[in-house]
This record gives C-alpha cells, structure tokens and sequence, in this order.
C-alpha cells in the first residue's frame, strides 16, 4: 500500500512517520514511532485505554485517523514526566497505588492531565466525570480518583 | 411505587489455593558478581503485587536491603514452574519457595563471608543493611558485595539457593470421603447496605463494611489495594457482569465494553475495610494472600441485602433489574423483611 509522510510534534519533538492511508494514531504512536505508552484496549472508542492529547485537547487515538494529526501537537504518557523528575500525576499515582495491572494507567494520566489543564481545582465529581470514559478493571476506580484530587491539590505525597 | 433500603451480610472461609493433583511453585535465587540478589520466577504478576512481596520475602530471608533484590517473573522459559496466578495462592506458595530458595542462598553467602573472615558460618549474622559480621563483635565484618565478589573471583564459588514449595496431592479416603485438600484459609465478613427501587428494579449500593483476616499483611498498602478494587469487581459480578444474554436470543449478549455492563468511576461505593492479622503457620511469614477472596463475600451479601430490602430471592447472578421486577411480580409486590 502507497504511505505517506506525516510530520507532527511528539511531546515537544519534531516527528516523521511514513503512514498507511487510513491507518489510526494508536497504531502509528505504538508501532510507527515506537510509543508504547498508549494502550489498545479495545480499539473501538470504548476503554479509554489509548488517550492522548491533540493541540491540548483528549482524544482517542485508536479512533483518530493519523493524518489528522499533520502539523499538531500530540501528547502522550511518555512526554509527561520532565527527565528524571516524574509529573505531578505520575507521583500522585504512585504514592497512591492508583495502578495495579498498569494497563488502564496512561489513558488515565491523560484523561486527568486535560482535567487539570483545564479545572486546576476540580471536585471528585469532576474527576468522576473526567475519567468516566476510561475503564479500569482493577482498582475499582477510588486510588485513581483519590490521586488525581492529591495531584491537584499539590499533596501528591500525602498517601506516603 | 418506593425506594427500599436492605442490608445483607456475608462472610466466608476461603482455601488459600487449590489442590488437583499437587499444587507446586518453585522459585530459584541468585547473586549477581556486585553482591545484588535475583529471584528468579515463572509466576505471573498481573497487578497483584507479586513482585513487590516475592521482593520483600527474599530481602527478609536473605537479610539484604530490599534495594538489593531484584524479581524477574513471568517468563516460563527462562524461571521454574509455577502453577500460575489464581486462587490467591501467589503469596503463599511461591512466597515459601522463595524462602527456601533464599534460605540455600543464604547459607552459601554466610560460608563464603566465613572464608574471607576467617570464621566459622555458624558464627555469623547480617544487619539486613548490606553487611555480614560476627556475631557479637559488629566490627569484624565484610560487606555482602565483598564477599559476592570474592565467592566470584577468588573461591569460585555461587551464592544461589533452589527452592520448592509443595502442597502435596490428597486422597479422598474411601470410607470416610475425607481429605486435606488444604491447609490454610483465609476470612472475611462484609455487611452492604444498598437500595432497591421497586419500580425501576434497579439497586444501588450505598455501603460496604467489611472485615477481611488475611494473615499477616506483608504489605499493608497492596493488601488495601487488592480488598477496595477486589469488593469493587464483586460488585460487579454481583450487579452488571455477565456474557449471557439479557433477553432470550444470543444476539442480545454483550459483545464489546459497550454492552458489558462494570460499574463506573461516578458509581463508587464507600467501603470501610478492617484489616485484621492473623499470621498462619505455614504461611511465609504468615502472610496469605488476598487475591481473589476480596471480591467473594460481596455477591451473597447483595444478594441478602435484596432480599432484604423487597423480598425477592435472586439465586442467579448478575441480579438485574429485570430479575428483581419479575420477582416482584411474582410476590405481588414488594416484601421489605426489616432489620432483625
Ligand atoms: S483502545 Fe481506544 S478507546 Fe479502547
Ligand atoms: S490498573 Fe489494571 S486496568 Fe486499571
């Protein structure tokens, strides 16, 4: 099949990747350019497992076709620590034994990273309602939520 | 046409891991020329903390740092067997065969101290801080990665132990039918207060409090960990879970996340848990294993919870809301059993 070049921004990289036409950014983030940190889950818009952002904004990346991404920033789990020194979120999980299997963990980083862009103060409804596109079959959902407010309200070591 | 508020109770006495025919885990340690420790295993972590307890057991037996052990799980080709990851049998089986493993590692890591100190290694000890002294006089002594190096390089000796752990088949006794098929349990007792509405038929959980007996903790907060999300998927199970079809055709079954029904982030219940310790005898420092046990208690005490509340007996799983209306019906309506 005939590829063609895309060129976007990688959590803050300049980026190309020869891609199929039709092929959706899941599948071009994970074997394209070789991040993994976007999960397939059910590649169908329904897990929330491969969550990026695009120019700021969450998306499902199993159901966003690539070449819509030309030219624009996409974010994903790999880009959101800051060299060693892990993001806020990332250390608020930790402390909070919000992951277990780990495989629901990065599409929840991002699903709470657009939350807190947007709402640095949200309530635990709002992160109810932030995450509720996002399944997660281990934790029943409550460390998530409790790390999520402890990332915002800046204790992101109060579990330690 | 109302909203009825029942309470149900549970509890239950749960084999810590399963026996057809023997259930064996192995496991086999080893130190790396720097002195660190690897357990080596085939025993799968999904997410149950397998890693982090077989890390801490072997750190315990093999009295280093926790720091300094490392666990590679979940590659059958290059670890020992293991019977897998389920019947919360993980802490307690492969956690013994890692004492013994690191129990025969120790030991050769104790001799080979004994040559360079010139001492006897029934002399010796280890300040769990990454040296080895004799007992009684801390300054004589030599650092674990010392004497990893010189069993390496000078006495060309390996510190690594194998180790087995083996709940042997039982026979039903042809008389009596008895048999030990095994040989520790773990608890739980767990109240749920929920509400159904009799005319929707639908139920929504409102409380759990639950007691869970889990032998010693060896990790407080992943035991925590696995009892919240494990009550959670109970509920699951008990409420939404199911790959039968709601209505008669096949066609009608859930195919995708879309129609298999999990309670979501917005549907969070309350639970209190007490987490009590009651370390069993042959369990590795008496710790059992939470595993699947956590989610078992929830089902009985929303289905008694139900009945409770209108008088429906669901004796099939998942109650749907459809389950209770036809119970209902049935009764001619809504028989609240009230609090005794
Ligand atoms: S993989 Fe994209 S939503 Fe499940
Ligand atoms: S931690 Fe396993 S799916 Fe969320």
């Amino acid at each position: 099949m005939e590829k063609t070049a895309l060129n976007f921004t990688l959590n803050g990289a300049e980026t190309g990747v020869f891609v199929d036409a039709g092929a959706n950014l899941l599948d071009v983030l994970r074997r394209g350019v070789g991040d993994q940190t976007p999960k397939y889950g059910c590649g169908q818009g329904s897990c929330g497992a491969c969550s990026v952002l695009i120019d700021g904004e969450l998306h499902l990346s199993c159901l966003t076709l690539a070449e819509t991404v030309a030219g624009k920033s996409v974010e994903t789990t790999a880009g959101l620590a800051g060299g060693p020194e892990l993001h806020a979120l990332q250390k608020a999980f930790i402390d909070g034994f919000a992951a277990q299997c780990g495989y629901c963990t990065p599409g929840m980083l991002m699903a709470a990273r657009a939350l807190l862009d947007s709402n640095p103060n949200p309530s635990r409804d709002d992160v109810a309602e932030a995450i509720s596109g996002n399944i997660c079959r281990c934790t029943g959902y409550e460390p998530i939520i409790d790390a999520i407010l402890a990332a915002a309200s800046g204790s992101g070591r109060r579990f330690g | 046409m109302a909203v009825h508020h029942g309470r149900g109770f549970a509890c239950i006495n749960y084999p810590i891991g399963m026996n057809l025919g023997g259930d064996p885990s192995q496991a086999l340690v080893h130190s790396t020329p720097d002195g660190k420790f690897m357990v080596t295993l085939s025993s799968i972590d999904l997410g149950q903390g397998m890693k982090s307890v077989t890390r801490q057991i072997a750190s315990e037996t093999l009295g280093v740092p926790v720091e300094d052990v490392y666990v590679d799980t979940a590659d059958s080709d290059t670890g020992p067997h293991c019977m897998g990851s389920f019947a919360s049998r993980g802490t307690h089986r492969v956690g013994n065969a890692v004492i013994r493993a690191a129990t025969e590692a120790r030991q050769q890591l104790l001799e080979a101290a004994a040559e360079e100190l010139e001492v006897s290694a029934a002399d010796l000890d280890t300040d769990g801080a990454g040296n080895i002294h004799v007992k009684g006089a801390p300054g004589r002594s030599i650092t674990v990665a010392d004497t990893a190096i010189a069993a390496q390089f000078k006495q060309g000796r390996t510190l690594s132990g194998r180790g087995i752990f083996l709940i042997p088949p039982s026979e039903a006794d042809p008389d009596t039918g008895e048999m030990t098929p095994v040989s520790c349990f773990a608890h739980a007792a767990l109240v749920v207060d929920l509400e159904v509405d009799d005319e929707t038929g639908v139920v929504e959980v409102k409380e759990i409090n639950s007691a869970y007996e889990v032998g010693r903790a060896l990790n407080p907060k992943l035991v925590e960990q696995q009892l919240i999300g494990g009550a959670w998927m109970g509920v699951s199970h008990a409420l939404y879970e199911t790959t039968e079809p709601y209505y008669p055709d096949r066609e009608h079954g859930p195919q995708d996340f879309n129609h298999y029904l999990m309670p979501g982030p917005a549907e969070v219940v309350t639970h209190n848990i007490a987490v009590l310790e009651r370390p069993a005898e042959d369990a590795p420092y008496g710790g059992k294993g939470p595993g699947e046990m956590c989610a078992n208690p929830v089902l009985p005490a929303i289905a008694n919870a139900v009945y409770n509340a209108v008088g429906v007996r669901c004796d099939t799983l998942p109650i749907t809301p459809e389950k209770i209306l036809r119970g209902l019906r049935e009764n001619g309506g809504a028989k609240p059993q009230g609090r005794r």
